[in-house]
Formats: structure tokens, sequence, C-alpha cells
């Protein structure tokens, strides 16, 4: 069975198109990364999967499960982790309560249960030093580590991540990324929307290209990377190369 | 200066009364405030259009027609409240509607990522309200309350209208006596100055004290 399967999803906003039918699948541990042209609605997907943003229409199955159909759909989202591109930190919580504010009154394990579970994945994104700040206090590079580890600590089955560096100085973005590494290496699934195609060619298992809510193709990075079948993906990619941005 | 003594000692008595109505009508004032601003932010159009008329209303008439109405507009439907309660209750529902307005603004100022990240962790609505948005509205309201203090508490004088004995009456009470309403009417206006001037540093101490860090500054963009 496959971990997650998304079947012809769509999603408009009054009369504009956003999601045009989307089908992909991930299996477990399998790093999938989507790229496209900004406003091509690879956001507004990810927030489709776990109706953060309510489809209109489609079928998704996480482990077998309904998404759409889910009659608490809060149940579902605990197994779906969310990395943000603007972070969104509690900002009145410090960063030990952030992480542990899901296994603690979502879960409703117990304080010390939560607390070591917490403070175990602050460990995994190197911020064990840093549990007693307010998100205030961090660098952009911490913040979005500690957005990581809220999300790990709920031991979910998949994380989504939408563009976790894009609000990044560029001298940030490594140890984001660095983290990230780490946690594919471990065998976490995750499905995520950036521009950093080094980083893409490095991690993905494999690369969707979307543009005007459509995946125009996909399949591994080599491939999207070196032998595009279509036109418009060559076009997209060319465009990092010509800036230099690509590594 | 024994007068001196005396008069300070019953005005004294009276600033208690007064303390009492605006601590009772803040108070009650609060509660009703955060239901009428939760109406406003995420009420169905139908809950958000009453509590908007209500609000409006509340917030456009003068506090003594407010006091008359229920002091003596209730009793003819057999309603009859004693004169302490008539003026919490008028004073309570008028600071609710300004109230209202400062929780609400607190509220719209919790940034819609953090509910969205905290419906993400598998928050129910309630657990994003308790744990995220309100925690967070009640530190940004706290610096605008200050002036919704100020005028509660000056506001208590007009309870004097439904016989109230709050620090205003025991002032008048003197002066029916003693004949020496500037000295008293004085007191009474520093005895007032006081309670104000205390109020204000007492919040702004509160203020500092649970200030989310990084959001300390008044009026700072909150992002």
């Amino acid at each position: 069975m496959k971990l997650l399967e998304v079947r012809n999803l769509k999603k408009s906003y009054k009369s504009k198109e956003v999601l045009n039918g989307i089908s992909f699948d991930m299996d477990k541990t399998e790093t999938v990364v989507v790229i496209g042209p900004s406003g091509t609605g690879k956001s507004t997907m990810l927030k489709c999967i776990n109706r953060l943003v309510e489809p209109d229409d489609g079928q998704i199955l996480l482990n077998g499960m309904d998404v759409m159909k889910a009659r608490k759909i809060e149940k579902i989202r605990q197994r779906i982790g969310m990395v943000f591109q603007d972070f969104n930190l509690f900002n009145h919580l410090t960063v030990l309560d952030n992480v542990r504010i899901g296994p603690l009154k979502v879960k409703k394990l117990q304080k010390n249960v939560a607390t070591e579970l917490a403070m175990e994945n602050l460990k995994k994104v190197g911020l064990t030093s840093e549990a007693k700040s307010y998100p205030s206090q961090l660098s952009g590079g911490q913040k979005q580590r500690v957005g990581i580890a809220r999300a790990l600590a709920m031991n979910p089955d998949l994380i989504l991540f939408d563009e976790p560096t894009s609000a990044l100085d560029p001298e940030l973005i490594a140890e984001v990324l660095e983290v990230m590494r780490k946690l594919a290496l471990d065998g976490m699934t995750m499905l995520i929307v950036t521009h950093e195609m080094g980083f893409v060619r490095e991690i993905a298992d494999r690369v969707i290209f979307m543009e005007k809510g459509e995946i125009v193709e996909s399949g591994t990075p080599e491939k999207i990377f070196n032998a595009p079948e279509k036109e418009r993906t060559h076009q997209f990619l060319a465009q990092f190369t010509k800036f230099g941005r690509e590594k | 200066m024994e007068f001196f003594l005396s008069s300070m000692s019953t005005i004294l008595k009276g600033s208690e009364v007064t303390v009492n109505l605006t601590v009772a009508s803040l108070f009650f004032g609060a509660i009703i405030a955060v239901f009428v601003a939760l109406a406003q932010v995420y009420g169905k159009w139908w809950l958000n259009f009453i509590a908007t008329v209500y609000e409006r209303i509340l917030r456009s008439i003068p506090i003594l027609i407010i006091m008359f109405m229920i002091f003596f507009g209730f009793p003819s439907f057999g309603i009859r409240f004693d004169p302490f309660v008539a003026a919490v209750i008028s004073l309570a529902l008028r600071s609710s509607a300004y109230q209202s307005q400062i929780f609400r603004g607190a509220l719209l100022s919790v940034s819609k990522g953090q509910i969205m990240a905290a419906r993400s962790l598998g928050m129910t609505g309630a657990q994003t309200f308790f744990h995220i948005s309100f925690p967070q509205a009640v530190r940004f309201s706290i610096a605008p309350m200050t002036n919704e203090f100020t005028i509660v508490l000056k506001d208590t004088s007009i309870a004097y209208a439904l016989g109230v004995t709050e620090l205003l009456r025991e002032g008048t009470y003197i002066v029916s006596t003693s004949y020496e309403p500037l000295l008293i009417y004085s007191m009474c206006a520093a005895v007032y100055f006081v309670m104000t001037f205390g109020t204000n540093k007492f919040v702004s101490l509160m203020e500092k004290e649970f200030a989310i860090p990084g959001y300390e500054v008044r009026g700072l963009e909150r992002g």
C-alpha cells in the first residue's frame, strides 16, 4: 500500500482554477520534491493534503485512510507534519513549549514524556541549548529548525515542507537543508516544495514539475534535470542555470 | 486638621465602593467582551451582526441613560435592582462594548500562520483558541486596556445619580454639612487622581511582566 495517494485533486478560488486535477502517490521513506514557477498551486496542493485548504474535488488516501471523508480531520493532521515558509512558531511560547505543545495538548501525553520527546527532537535539529528562548530571540534558520522539531515531535507518517528556506537569508539556508538531509537519510517521508535546485538534485527520490495547476512531468532528478521530456520543464530549469542559482 | 482627617477617612470609605464598582464592572465587562469579540471574529454572519449591533448601540448611548433605563426602567417589568448592582450592570455593559473592540483587535493581530500551524498539529478550533489565540490576545490587550480602566474608574462617579454611596457621594455628604465644597471636591479629585495614576502604573508593569519577548513595544507591528 502506498503511504499517500492523491487522485484528481481540484481546487479553484472563485473562477480561478488553482489545481486542475493533480494525481500522484508516495511510498514510505520516499522524498518527493515539487518544483515549478510561482503561483502554480504548489503551496495550495500541500495544504489540501491535510485540508488546511479544503479541496473542491478529488481523493486523498493516507495509509489507505480517506482524508476527504475523515470525520475527525484532526486525527489525520496529527499524522501529517507541516513546515511553513514563514515558520509560524507560537510567539508566546518558548522553543521547548513550541515543540512540546503538540504531544502534550493534542496527543495528551504526560508532561515528562512530552518534555523528553520535545528535547529529543530539539537535539535532532541541534537546538537543545535554545530550549528556553523565545522565537523572537532566534535567527531565521533556528526558527525553521524549531518548526521542523515541532512537526517531528508528533511522530508523523509524512512531513510537508512548504518552501522551508524561501524566507531565509542565503547564509542561513544551509543549516535548514542540513537538517532535512539528515531526516531523509533517517527514512522520514517528505513532500517538499522548494526552489533550491541543487538540494533537489541531491535529496529527491522523485521530482514533480508542476505548472498552472497541473503536473507537467515527474521522474528521478537525473531524468528531470538532465533529460526532461517536456519542453516546458527544460525552459523552467534553464532559468536556474542561467542565473547561476544551481550549484 | 481634624476636619481634614475625618473627611479623608469618609472619602476613603467611599473610594472603597468606587474600587468595588470599577473592579466588578471591568470584570463582568471583560467576560461579555470576550464573547462579543469571538462572535465578531469567528461567528457566522448573523452572530457577527448581533454582536456588532450590540456593541454599536452600547457605545453610542450616554452611560447615565443606560443606568436610568436599568435602574428606573426595569422595575416596570418587575425587575428591581439595588443601586450598586444597577450601576455595575450598566458600567459592565458599556465597558463590554469597548473592551470587545480592544479584544477583537488583539485576536486579529495573532497571525493567521500561527493558527494554521496549530491546526496542522491536529488541534481543534477550541484548542487553538485556548492555547494559541487567547493567551496572545490577552497580552496584546493589556496596553490598550489602560484607557478603559481609567474611563470606567472615573465613570463610577455617575453611579452617584442612582444613590450609590461611592466616593463622590460621600464627598457631597461632607459638603452638605461643612460647606467646604472646594476643599472636599479637591480631595475627591486627588483620590481619583491617585487611583488612576496608580492603576496606570500597575497596568504598565503588568504589560512588561506578561509581554511576549520581541513584542514588547506598544503599537509594534505584530507579525
